[in-house]
């Protein structure tokens, strides 16, 4: 398209990539001059007052802390057509949104189809969007509806309120570790205190094996455990987001993180045991 | 763990023997402690047992190394044919944008 206007000069961008345009948006004005307005330009009737390059950084790092008034500007520069912006907004949640999908699709290439979905949604909506939730929490709801359609479809459970019978008796050790409740001095006592390897667990010559041994024990959690304790540890999501994200109460969201993680502490132990 | 010395001993002993948080007990109530919703009652319990047990202390440090580990996982991306595709729709969505 070309549009010209009297008085923005824009110059014929065209063709070029993104980074450019906020150069481009730098340039003094040359007066009363006509331009094509390229397509990198402000779409009309939308005021993109932002510098696009210097404040990125720092309303992006905002937008992940829930600062609202960067989450604004960030929204006013994908608004304006910013590739960059966009580009940073999916390089920053696709992982994480591939993951929430993964909870409720068993395929990787369905979860992959819902994320993509789920951007097409967010063009499409963000003219819309009123910022009454937090981008983030917009951005999970569209995906957790996508992803839910496509479970119902694949006749899977969506529901994560319910714990399921393969979340285990929700024990975090056996019984054997622990003194009997019929032991004169120390009921409910250790056996057998823990074998000790809270100090080399994070040291950097056992690093990348104890990451791929825990990588691995994730993936095999039962899948209610295994999501939550992703969204909680891995993300670093608030419980609180967990919760809504995936309609659990507080309590059942803390004992699926319990359960997950005792048995992730539970395989290190193993690991850390045929190490020593 | 059963209390090796004779401090440990006395403090296992005290008046306090009926309503001592047990190993067991505590395994089970780490991520509440974690997660600070455990009531305050049980939480000076469970503070009170860390005090006087080596073997619990390790346990909290061990669910600590794990949620720190755990934070230095990274996600797996989507693929860069889906990124791409994206990206070509977005630039198909700004076109029509400003051409209205």
């Amino acid at each position: 398209m070309t549009l010209r206007i009297i008085g923005i000069s824009g110059g014929d961008l065209r063709g070029q990539n993104t980074e450019s345009y906020s150069s481009a948006r730098r340039k003094p004005a040359r007066g009363l001059s006509t331009g094509a307005l390229t397509d990198r330009e402000t779409p009309p009737g939308i005021a993109c007052h932002v510098p696009v390059t210097n404040g990125r950084y720092k309303s992006a790092v905002a937008v992940k802390t829930g600062d609202r008034a960067s989450e604004a500007e960030l929204i006013d520069r994908l608004r304006c057509g910013d590739q960059a912006t966009f580009t940073w907004l999916i390089d920053t949640y696709s992982p994480s949104l591939k993951r929430l999908a993964l909870a409720f699709v068993s395929l990787e290439a369905v979860a992959e189809e819902v994320v993509q979905e789920t951007w097409l949604a967010v063009l499409t909506g963000i003219g819309r969007f009123e910022g009454r939730s937090s981008l983030k929490t917009w951005l999970f709801k569209i995906l957790t509806n996508r992803a839910k359609t496509r479970a119902v479809r694949e006749k899977r459970t969506v529901s994560f309120s319910e714990l399921e019978p393969e979340d285990g008796d929700g024990r975090a050790l056996s019984p054997e570790r622990f003194l009997p409740p019929d032991h004169p001095s120390f009921p409910g006592h250790w056996s057998t205190s823990p074998h000790p390897w809270s100090a080399v667990a994070e040291q950097a010559v056992l690093r990348r094996e104890t990451m791929e041994v825990l990588r691995r024990g994730l993936e095999n959690l039962p899948r209610s455990q295994r999501t939550v304790v992703m969204l909680r540890d891995v993300e670093g999501w608030p419980a609180h987001e967990v919760c809504a994200a995936l309609e659990l109460s507080e309590a059942n969201q803390r004992v699926l993180l319990h359960r997950g993680r005792s048995r992730l502490r539970a395989i290190l132990e193993t690991y850390f045991a045929e190490d020593a | 763990m059963a209390p090796s010395s004779d401090t440990d001993w006395q403090k296992h002993m005290g008046d306090d023997t009926v309503n001592e948080m047990a190993c067991q007990e505590l395994v089970e109530v780490i991520t509440d402690y974690l997660e600070g919703t455990l009531p305050k009652s049980d939480r000076a319990r469970f503070d009170a047992h860390l005090a006087t047990c080596p073997g619990c202390r390790e346990y909290l440090e061990q669910m600590r190394a794990l949620i720190r580990l755990s934070g230095s996982l990274t996600a797996k991306s989507i693929e860069p044919a889906t990124r791409d595709s994206l990206l070509r729709a977005f630039r198909r969505w700004r076109d029509s944008q400003t051409s209205v």
